[in-house]
């Protein structure tokens, strides 16, 4: 009885907690954001088996044994028990071990860089972070806009992402992961949005002085016919982002407005993390444009960072030595892939086509 | 409440001397310790450069600069001086003042021609446009083989005045636990180039 | 270059009355404390038996003084952010702009971490260690004095900069490219550079010394698995010190070269990474919350098998659970950005090792719990401290393991969820350790208790503002608010936000009882002498000494046969005995090299972030040459006579019989 309408008193306690995130991660409106909730939802509970007896037995403990109570017994020199010591080491490491289980699936299911299976062909967009505010860059659709950002519902959104000011975070809490952005790099984010509506997008990574103003607004539309409108009404009214009007948004702003650009210079987005990008004096990579050099500046992008992360720098030199007097980006494809522990393998062989595809699409509308 | 301590009683009380004031064992140990925090410090400039090294933003790369030639002789010197600073060592322990100094100054001289070598490298390369602002390689490349080079020096100046410290008050227990610090220092210091020399210079030529 | 480099009238930031108030409050109470001393013609006694000491006791409680202070300077700018965003809601701009909201922000995270739980745990540890494995002092006297000065010299740099110039507005973990100088031309970064350089240096060298403490100076008898658990706590730390500290040294030293001779490690052009800034930082950065919390566990297991009149349970298994936390403490610093892009396997990898010390982590919690089974636990102030860090941090490190679940930190990562759940740890568990520690250890550095009613009334402010000020934050982590914000405009935060602001109030009237209750135990002393040196029938051997301790700690060496090893000698009834015979006793004398090194140092590092070469070589060379008339002084030591030690003793015994 006790049980039940404490229970029941949790589920109300729960209940309102999630009745006041309203908007938060616990709303989530898209795919990634409602695995995201349900896993943490499931590791919280997972943790309450532990977390509970401890503190439930912290208060008894302390509550049975407080001095004075002599008819408790007393064994001032027992200090260890086997059997005790042997129970709680399994038991952490029994929960550890399934959660490292559900660690281990759950990190490759919500790997950010992973496209999203799903019948819908996705839409593109290239995102750049600036000083204090998002462009959002559409390379099919060749129009670009500032702070906000608009994809159909129930179709998969690609996310290129980087920065032309200090590092920031790409984030709409309501459809799920973020992402750094930084310059000079591509990271990459995969979301949909599970039903139309409007999401509040943000940086959650501080930047600097406008930092708390570095909002957007994100536009789930009900249909794709939708969103060509908005694509429609950008290419009316919007000006041309070309590299002068870039170099004017590119200075820093605070609660910037929303602006739209009607048509943007063909390979801005490739411009603006290039400049930040010499390879070394022999590399074919300066000058370059199209495919090869997305390709390659994507593997880049992608060995650069898992390089880092595991930052076994000093055992990847002989390596890396090995490979130093590069040439083009070929080679570089090919240190990439013999990478013995590039974690990125499978990432590329799914990224090429659609960078393909992509420069492809960049083509027609070229012509 | 205390009075200096009288030379006899010092002596008499040499076992409660022992077992707080083993200075020399703790000072070693210590200096040990401390030889470690640098071998991180030294790890951590190593694992930059590793991974800023191709980072050359359009300049040179290391093997349009290194001169294995010259680093080799660089090299040479540096690994002899930790013989001969052996040679000092061994000498001090014998109490022999002079045989000490003597090696202590060859020690010195091929201390100072390394660094002399390499300030004249760190020279040709910025004379030459290559400073350590031209790209994260250079940085690093700089960083690494500099700080090495301001250990050396801060070698050269300890040695300095070990020698006038020993010139002038002798062998000492103080002085010769200083000279073994010197010569862990020393030491250490010969096999972090022998880290720099194989991975930037032998490993960037190629 | 003019004389003064970059700095002019124009650094004092007379437009901000928040700052000049403060200044003027900083400078009234300080001459109100000079006035007082000189008063009392104290100005010598500072200066010769606390400044210029090599005690380790008395380093140890200028260590916890330093912290104190920094203590309101830190929760001061904790209040400023909580006031902010309260009052930042609904599209009002609060009282504060954002080029003074970011600075606080940094100086807060910065001041709390470096100069307020550093100096409190390395003054803990310098107060017991050496007691604990019964050894007069630690291996390197004079250089623990120079550490102490060091640490006080990045305190000192970094309180200059709040009337002169700025602080970062970077954030406490100054991430480039924001870092740069393209990014951040102001002196702030430079303030924060050398403070931490400066005093990270110092640290390292307190492990250093520590480490050979232990390692060489432990009483005649003691195994190493012998000794008392907060000594092994802090020999971790220590170990996890002198290997991470050497990191900090290194990425700061890159950033300022970035910054001063325009090198490009993490710049955003000419080839530089920021990545590599990131890593390195956390690769410092993670050990040194372990390095924080390791040497609390150590107090609360103290705590806890004093008060309940009872050995530690599971003392071996506490030991290598420290151990371990210590080791993996260094292979999951990237779980501080699984957002970064890395794969997968990688973001796995890491997630999975942080969870694996949950595994010790939890092994020290049962540890506690049948600790305290079969006991007779009082429910003093450090057992309150215990308990309530027992609950608080549970819920901390599950909310931790949450965070180290890759797939959930992609949306809790920087958002007020990761915010409540590091307080959740670093108060609940290093600050709430400090505290337990304060109150356990304060007789045996003073003499005299510290009164009751005012600690349990200071504790339950604390834990109840801690859960109002931050479980709110948890939730708000829930509903997408980021860090660093400084204002709000969400209407469904509010309410959220306001309570967080209560909570911090509420723990601005426990720190204040704290205050007082001190202010009252000093003003009571008389009447709460601890006259027998062991006021909680304590195991261990700090409490075999006076309290507060003779200053050479032993008159003879302790003969150690047991962890608990003044349990052990009461029980065989061998404590408390005088000899008849004292052995002279070889002492340091205090020495004012290390003041004046640090003088020097904190001279070049002010010289540095105002651009002074002439001052910055006159600090080097000086705190150079103080270093070489240090070295070759013969002067530094002295024998305490055997009639001197037998009298200190036999006032001692006379009062432990009349106790």
């Amino acid at each position: 009885m006790l049980i039940r309408k404490l229970s029941k008193a949790a589920i109300a306690a729960v209940a309102f907690m999630l009745a006041g995130c309203d908007g938060g991660v616990l709303d989530p409106k898209g795919q990634i954001g409602i695995d995201e909730k349900h896993l943490i939802i499931v590791a919280t509970l997972l943790m309450l088996i532990v977390v509970i007896p401890v503190i439930a037995m912290t208060l008894y403990f302390a509550w049975k044994y407080r001095d004075g109570r002599d008819q408790e017994i007393y064994a001032p020199k027992w200090a260890h028990s086997t059997a005790i010591e042997t129970v709680v080491w399994i038991v952490p490491i029994v929960i550890v071990i399934v959660l490292g289980v559900i660690t281990w699936g759950s990190t490759h299911d919500l790997d950010p860089y992973k496209p999203l299976e799903h019948e819908a062909k996705p839409v593109t967009v290239e995102v750049v972070s600036l000083d204090w505010k998002w462009l959002f860059i559409y390379p099919e659709q060749g129009v670009a806009s500032v702070n906000e950002l608009a994809f159909p519902a129930n179709v998969p959104v690609n996310f290129k992402i980087t920065s032309d000011t200090a590092m920031n975070s790409f984030f709409i809490p309501q459809l799920g992961s973020q992402i750094y952005s930084m310059a000079g790099m591509t990271t990459k984010l995969h979301l949909i949005a599970n039903e139309p509506g409007t999401f509040d997008g943000i940086s959650a990574n501080y930047s600097g002085a406008g930092f708390a103003g570095m909002k957007f607004k994100a536009i789930a539309t009900q249909t794709p016919a939708d969103f060509d409108a908005w694509v429609a009404k950008l290419k009316q009214q919007g000006k041309t982002l070309d590299s002068a009007a870039y170099a004017t948004l590119a200075k820093p702003s605070e609660y910037n407005p929303v602006e739209y650009f009607g048509s943007v210079s063909k390979g801005m987005f490739d411009q603006i993390v290039m400049q930040y990008m010499h390879m070394d004096s022999h590399g074919g990579m300066k000058g370059h444009e199209g495919m090869d050099m997305h390709a390659g500046m994507e593997h880049m992008g992608t060995e650069h960072t898992s390089d880092m992360a595991d930052m076994k720098g000093m055992h990847d030199m002989a390596h890396m030595a090995g490979e130093h007097a590069m040439e083009n980006t070929q080679n570089m494809a090919d240190m990439d892939s013999s990478t013995p522990s590039a974690p990125s393998l499978t990432q590329d062989s799914s990224t090429e086509p659609s960078s393909l595809e992509h420069s492809s699409t960049q083509k027609v509308e070229a012509e | 409440m205390s009075i200096a301590i009288p030379a006899d009683l010092e002596v008499a009380h040499a076992e409660d001397h022992h077992e707080h004031h083993d200075t020399s064992g703790n000072t070693l140990f210590g200096f040990w310790i401390y030889l470690m925090t640098d071998c991180i410090l030294f790890a951590s400039v190593f694992a930059t450069y590793a991974v800023l090294y191709m980072n050359t933003d359009g300049g040179v790369s290391g093997k349009d600069i290194f001169e294995l030639d010259f680093v080799l002789i660089e090299t040479a010197a540096l690994l002899v001086s930790s013989i001969t600073y052996g040679m000092a060592l061994i000498f001090a322990k014998r109490h022999n003042k002079a045989a000490t100094l003597t090696w202590l100054a060859i020690t010195f001289a091929l201390g100072c021609v390394f660094i002399g070598m390499e300030v004249y490298e760190f020279h040709h390369l910025i004379e030459h446009g290559n400073g350590p602002q031209r790209s994260a390689f250079l940085s690093s490349f700089f960083t690494l083989v500099g700080m090495h080079g301001l250990h050396v020096t801060a070698g050269l100046i300890w040695m300095a005045i070990m020698m006038i410290e020993v010139a002038k008050t002798g062998l000492g227990n103080r002085s010769i636990t200083r000279l073994s610090c010197l010569s862990l220092f020393w030491h250490f210091l010969d096999i972090v180039w022998i880290c720099v020399f194989t991975v930037v210079y032998l490993l960037g030529a190629l | 270059m003019s004389f003064l480099g970059k700095l002019s009238l124009d650094a004092i930031p007379y437009h901000e009355p928040i700052i000049m108030v403060t200044l003027a409050v900083v400078a009234v109470v300080g001459l109100y404390i000079a006035a007082l001393i000189t008063k009392h013609k104290k100005w010598s006694v500072l200066w010769n038996n606390w400044l210029t000491s090599v005690d380790h006791k008395r380093l140890g409680i200028m260590y916890i003084v330093l912290a104190l202070v920094m203590l309101i300077r830190g929760f001061s700018d904790a209040i400023m952010m909580r006031t902010q965003q309260a009052l930042a809601t609904n599209g009002a701009a609060g009282y504060l702009p954002p080029e003074h909201y970011d600075q606080i922000f940094t100086a807060h995270g910065v001041i709390m971490i470096i100069f307020m739980a550093m100096p409190f745990m390395i003054g803990l540890m310098n107060l017991v260690v050496p007691l604990q494995i019964g050894a007069r002092d630690v291996a390197f006297p004079f250089l623990n004095n120079l550490s102490f000065w060091l640490t006080a010299s990045g305190a000192v740099l970094i309180n200059i900069s709040l009337g002169l110039g700025e602080f970062a507005k970077t954030g406490w973990v100054a991430y480039p490219p924001l870092s740069e100088l393209a990014y951040s031309p102001g002196v702030g970064v430079d303030y924060y550079i050398w403070a931490l350089q400066i005093s990270g240096i110092g640290t390292t060298l307190t492990g250093v010394n520590f480490i050979a403490t232990v390692l060489k100076m432990r009483a005649p008898g003691m195994k190493l698995m012998q000794m008392p658990i907060f000594t092994w706590t802090c020999t971790w730390a220590n170990i996890l010190i002198v290997a991470s500290f050497p990191i900090l040294t290194a990425v700061l030293a890159m950033l300022t070269l970035d910054r001063y001779m325009d090198f490009h490690f993490f710049t955003n052009d000419g080839g530089g990474n920021a990545m590599m800034y990131i890593n390195l930082f956390w690769a410092w950065g993670h050990p040194e919350v372990y390095i924080l919390i390791l040497p609390a566990f150590g107090i609360f297991s103290e705590v806890i098998s004093t008060f309940t009149a009872k050995r530690l349970f599971g003392y071996t298994s506490m030991v290598w659970a420290s151990g371990a936390i210590s080791i993996l403490g260094f292979i999951v610093w990237l779980h501080h950005f699984f957002t970064m892009g890395s794969s997968a396997n990688v973001n796995a990898f890491f997630g999975v090792m942080t969870m694996v010390i949950a595994v010790p982590t939890g092994v020290k919690l049962f540890n506690w719990l049948f600790t305290i089974y079969r006991g007779r636990l009082r429910l003093t102030v450090p057992v309150l401290w215990t308990l309530g860090f027992m609950v608080t941090f549970t819920i901390g490190g599950m909310t931790g393991v949450l965070l180290a679940l890759p797939g959930a930190d992609y949306v809790l990562h920087n958002s007020l969820f990761l915010i409540a759940h590091f307080h959740n740890t670093i108060i609940g568990g290093a600050v709430f350790g400090y505290l337990a520690g304060f109150a356990y250890w304060f007789p045996k550095a003073t003499g005299f208790h510290l009164n009751e009613r005012l600690g349990k009334a200071s504790f339950w402010c604390w834990q109840i503002g801690f859960y109002v000020a931050f479980m709110p934050l948890y939730v708000l982590g829930f509903m997408g608010m980021t860090r660093r914000i400084n204002h709000i405009d969400n209407p469904a935060w509010n309410l959220w936000i306001y309570l967080a602001a209560v909570g911090a109030c509420i723990i601005m009237v426990g720190i204040i009882l704290q205050f007082i209750q001190l202010y009252v135990s000093i003003r009571d002393r008389d009447q709460n002498r601890d006259t027998t040196g062991d006021p909680w029938n304590g195991h261990t051997l700090e409490w075999s000494t006076a309290s507060p301790p003779q200053f050479y700690n032993f008159a003879k060496l302790p003969q150690v046969a047991d962890i608990d090893a003044f349990t052990d000698a009461k029980e065989k009834g061998l404590a408390y005995q005088g000899l008849k015979h004292y052995q002279p006793i070889h002492m340091p004398k205090n020495t004012s090299s290390g003041i004046l090194m640090a003088l020097g140092i904190t001279a070049a590092g002010f010289a540095a972030i105002w651009h002074i070469l002439w001052l910055a070589i006159v600090g080097l060379v000086g705190a150079f040459v103080v270093f070489l008339f240090r070295a070759y002084n013969n002067d530094v030591d002295y024998y305490v006579q055997p009639d001197e030690v037998a009298r200190i003793e036999n006032a001692h015994l006379n009062n432990v019989v009349r106790g």
